[in-house]
């Protein structure tokens, strides 16, 4: 099988733990979904839940507010992997239920 | 594209690689190649690793039927973008359009295997609701799919999920059909590293 387990570790913690243009504080709230202000929170609460209705104005409003565009970069990127993330793990969970695993024990890094 | 430094922030080394696809191509450089190749060590190096391992690592999944799953989270997800570049990767790969529409179009009465169209319903699931229960997981397991055919099909779930995330959240520009075909060549030919 294709087994992504490391590298999709390798990703989020890149993106999360490493050094970034925004505060660790901020891309983990951004891959959480939780805790941003206006108008930051509109932007990464659609990349999270309708990305596709994302307009020109939402990007340009949230760089008005004095956010550096290297800076949205980073936080739609972990808005996006923690979202997928979410998806992800709650399925990997289900399956090891199905297949008659204890899903904590058996994906536990 | 919606940030000026993924149109044109990147390196003198990256922006002569740039030209040199616009040459030898004979398209403009799509633009999820200037988002991954922007800040790579950030974004674009990790993620490639998780979408090379998802879509060409060890599967018993063909390429194909990775590249159609990859299109259905896409359309799922309403990201025209990456639904019209998958479809055409799964169409070269299979060597069948007409398969890949019909999955697109009505994915109940698609010609095509049921352990792959129990995945497909699956992933649309997993996409559109964020969650699944284990009952959707037998269903699936039932039409003969094994547990690690799942898990590779959920890993495709995810890279395209970030992706398509991405290339609606930055406004990717729609090329025209000749710049996907383009693309997806190059993907059959290379993968996605």
């Amino acid at each position: 099988m294709s087994d992504i387990t490391q590298a999709r570790r390798a990703l989020v913690a890149r993106i999360l733990e490493e050094r970034g243009e925004a505060s660790r504080a901020q891309r983990r709230a951004a891959f959480d979904g939780a805790g941003l202000p206006e108008p930051l929170r509109t932007l990464i609460d659609k990349v999270a839940k309708y990305a596709h209705r994302i307009t020109d104005e939402d990007v340009a409003s949230v760089r008005s507010s004095g956010v550096r565009e290297d800076e949205i970069f980073e936080l739609v990127v972990c808005a996006a992997v923690g979202q997928a993330s979410r998806q992800y793990d709650a399925a990997l969970v289900a399956l090891d239920i199905a297949n008659g695993k204890d899903g904590h024990a058996a994906r536990d890094s | 594209m919606r940030l000026a430094i993924l149109d044109s922030g990147h390196g003198f080394a990256t922006k002569a690689l740039f030209a040199l696809i616009r040459v030898f191509s004979g398209q403009p450089v799509l633009d999820v190649i200037k988002l991954v190749k922007y800040r790579a060590d950030f974004y674009g190096g990790p993620m490639s690793r998780v979408t090379h391992g998802a879509m060409r690592g060890p599967s018993a999944w063909s390429v194909g039927d990775r590249e159609l799953m990859a299109a259905l989270v896409a359309k799922t997800n309403e990201c025209t973008w990456c639904t019209q570049a998958h479809a055409a990767v799964a169409s070269g790969a299979y060597r069948d359009a007409a398969r890949v529409s019909a999955v697109l179009s009505d994915l109940e009465t698609a010609p095509i295997e049921e352990p792959l169209r129990a995945t497909l319903r699956l992933l649309r699931k997993v996409t559109r609701e964020q969650t699944v229960a284990p009952e959707d997981m037998r269903a699936v397991l039932a039409a003969g799919v094994s547990p690690e055919q799942i898990e590779d099909a959920l890993a495709v779930c995810f890279a395209f999920n970030v992706i398509g995330r991405l290339a609606d959240a930055f406004g990717f520009v729609q090329p025209g059909p000749e710049a996907f075909e383009a693309g997806a060549k190059y993907l059959l030919a290379r993968g996605y590293r």
